[in-house]
């Protein structure tokens, strides 16, 4: 007995399907209350599952976001510690540099004025004074004179001939000590500028104070901020950090794109030393090589910017004393002279093996241009590019340490950011999903309302009737009860 | 903790101990060569050097050369012209080329054509050798005209086992008896393609020696 026999319950299909839907109808208007509440306690598990995770992943993503605020506070902190730190050595060695030299510049500064206030007093005008026989002269010039006597004349005409000569010789003298008085007022130039130059470089130096006392007040500012774990901190950090880290990424590139031309440089000479035919692993060996040559170097130029205090990856570099620490500086720096003199040298080998190369081709070609053209005067350009570049590359990958501790530390606050960004993302969906499944019980029940809408119509019809009945016996009760009343 | 690190040590020594092994089989080329020698074909020779010095440019340290002639009985090392396995060191794989081809053109001047074409006793020749060879990739490569003309009583029924071969025709130049029928031509070409793939190779036919370069990736 097939599906389709069982389903037939009239020869007329039509008829078998009416009787189907009466039939399932009357089945599910009788199972119509636990349906209902079947399908709404689904929605709301469903729903109510989906809300908790949701309310999980919100709380993991507090916790988060506050692990990534306290981590970025850390870096900040130890940033800000690091720049003030620098800021105060930089005050330290101009107070050293400058204000230690202060007693000598006082000294200097008052031997000048010293020196000015001889001058000026040396260069005092004092006027000349009036010869002392004046008085006598002006006494003889009293004497009453009679005509015609010519003594008096003679002695007048003598005495102003004598004042004559002596207000001469007394202006000359006067001239002569006006001119030593310039002449000191003009030597008291130098002194002069040589002050105002020493007052120039006081205040040079007073300025700088200044304004690096400026740039630690605003760094203090930041660090208090950081210290207090302020949001605009936060949020000042969160954004420096992933401006660092798009750098450090940017450079980064750049870095891998130089190791990839060194690789290339160095990769076909090493098949000279270690084979081309050896594989480790389905690379190559002289591939290998060559990988583990530039890896080397990255790690020596490391540990060189490490000694040198300029990245802080190895803290134990770091705390090295300063005696340990500058032996550990020359021996990476010779490592990496070594390497970067064994880069030149393959450098110049891979040259000689393309020309070999090219020599061996043009040959086998039978082609005696080519030939020429391989062994031509101008290759020795590219073979001290080659060489030049084979010394400088590894030298200039040592600076990778620098983008790269950068790199490191943005990480950590990149990722926290990233992560924390779709955690909220799934916890919306996980809202969003829990919202579809209550709606979707509410539309399921309606649904379900909808195909037994025929009991139901027949249900709302009978209590209608009833309704109607009861309405009815109502109002007569209360019209009887009026009318008796009014009786 | 322990049983962990012991396992991460033993872990990486693997890895080092199988990483290490030498795999030199599965990246090494083999290409040999069998020239046709009878008759009228000395005259294609030329263009037979100019394969071989086009193989030669292409071929890499530790990569294995042969070439060796078709003659009346093919299947011995005698007909070898000249073999090479290049060392590891490219300096020294372009002295071996360069040899190889001084080789090559001594027996280009001085051959002298024989009277029977032995194409199956070169091939057996050269799957011995190539096998010996130990070498990944392995090419047959047959300058003839695929006509073989067996000297009477030779043994030349036999299936090639050419798993892992190609096999590649070059030159191969129509008889004057082809140019007749050329149905022999189409026949003598479907009957080695046959044999070769039957015994698990590949077959190939590059008669524009011009298109040598694209069609001979190795």
């Amino acid at each position: 007995m097939s599906l389709s026999n069982f389903l037939m319950i009239t020869p007329n299909p039509v008829a078998s399907g009416v009787i189907w839907f009466v039939i399932i109808s009357i089945v599910l208007y009788i199972a119509r209350a636990h349906a209902h509440q079947g399908i709404l306690a689904a929605s709301r598990t469903v729903r109510n599952a989906l809300r908790l995770s949701a309310h999980s992943v919100m709380l993991l993503v507090n916790r988060l976001h506050q692990r990534n605020k306290e981590v970025l506070l850390n870096q900040g902190r130890e940033a800000a510690e690091r720049i003030i730190e620098r800021e105060f050595e930089r005050v330290d060695a101009t107070v050293r540099r400058d204000l230690a030299e202060y007693p000598a510049l006082h000294r200097l500064l008052s031997e000048e004025i010293t020196k000015i206030d001889e001058d000026y007093k040396e260069s005092i005008d004092v006027p000349p004074a009036p010869p002392g026989w004046v008085k006598a002269v002006e006494a003889v010039a009293k004497i009453p004179t009679t005509k015609g006597d010519p003594m008096v004349g003679n002695v007048l005409e003598d005495i102003h001939q004598s004042l004559i000569k002596a207000n001469t010789k007394a202006t000359e003298e006067y001239r002569k000590a006006s001119h030593q008085r310039h002449q000191l007022l003009t030597n008291m130039m130098p002194h002069w500028r040589r002050l105002r130059q020493l007052l120039t470089q006081v205040d040079k130096n007073i300025n700088s104070l200044l304004q690096r006392s400026t740039t630690i007040d605003r760094h203090m500012d930041e660090f208090e901020g950081i210290i207090h774990q302020t949001d605009r901190a936060a949020r000042m950090l969160s954004s420096s950090s992933l401006t660092q880290f798009f750098i450090s990424l940017f450079v980064l590139a750049i870095a891998v794109g130089g190791a990839v031309i060194n690789f290339h440089l160095i990769a076909r000479p090493l098949s000279e030393m270690v084979g081309g035919t050896s594989y480790i692993m389905g690379f190559q060996m002289n591939n290998i090589a060559a990988m583990v040559i530039i890896l080397v170097e990255l790690a020596m130029g490391l540990f060189l910017m490490e000694s040198m205090r300029i990245t802080r990856l190895f803290p134990v570099i770091g705390a090295l004393n300063d005696k340990t620490r500058q032996r550990m500086v020359w021996t990476f720096f010779s490592i990496l002279f070594f390497l970067a003199m064994v880069e030149a040298g393959l450098a110049f080998m891979r040259e000689i093996l393309m020309e070999e190369d090219a020599a061996t081709r043009a040959i086998l070609r039978g082609d005696s241009v080519a030939k020429e053209v391989a062994q031509g005067s101008y290759l020795w350009i590219t073979t001290a590019a080659q060489m030049g570049m084979g010394f400088v590359l590894p030298f200039a990958l040592m600076f990778v340490a620098i983008p790269l501790e950068t790199f490191v530390h943005s990480l950590r606050t990149v990722l926290g950011v990233v992560m924390v960004g779709l955690l909220r993302v799934l916890a919306w969906s996980l809202r969003f999903l829990g919202n579809i499944a209550r709606y979707t019980g509410d539309t399921l029940v309606h649904g379900y309302d909808l195909i037994i809408f025929a009991p139901l119509w027949i249900e709302r019809m009978v209590k209608g009737a009833k309704q109607g009945e009861v309405k009815k016996k109502e109002k007569k009760n209360v019209d009887s009860m009026h009318f008796g009343g009014a009786a | 903790m322990a049983k962990n690190i012991s396992k991460i040590i033993l872990l990486a020594s693997m890895l080092i101990l199988f990483g290490c092994s030498r795999e030199e089989v599965p990246h090494t080329r083999g290409v040999y060569m069998l020239m046709d020698t009878s008759g009228t074909y000395t005259k294609e020779l030329e263009q037979a050097q100019r394969v071989i010095n086009f193989i030669l440019s292409n071929l890499n340290p530790g990569d294995s050369f042969a070439v060796a002639r078709v003659d009346t009985g093919s299947f011995s090392e005698k007909d070898i012209i000249a073999k090479v396995q290049f060392e590891d060191r490219p300096s020294r794989a372009n002295q071996q080329k360069r040899i190889f081809r001084d080789k090559i053109d001594k027996f280009v001047k001085n051959v002298k054509g024989s009277a029977y074409t032995d194409i199956t006793g070169g091939m057996l020749q050269a799957i011995e050798w190539l096998n010996e060879a130990r070498t990944g990739h392995n090419t047959i490569l047959i300058f003839s005209d695929l006509k073989e003309d067996l000297k009477k009583g030779f043994v030349r029924d036999i299936p090639l086992q050419l798993s892992g071969f190609s096999v590649v025709a070059l030159n191969v130049t129509k008889l004057r008896s082809d140019n007749i029928d050329p149905r022999e031509y189409l026949n003598r070409l479907a009957a080695w393609q046959e044999r070769v793939e039957a015994g698990g190779g590949t077959w190939q036919v590059v008669n524009d020696l011009e298109r040598l370069e694209s069609v001979l990736t190795f």
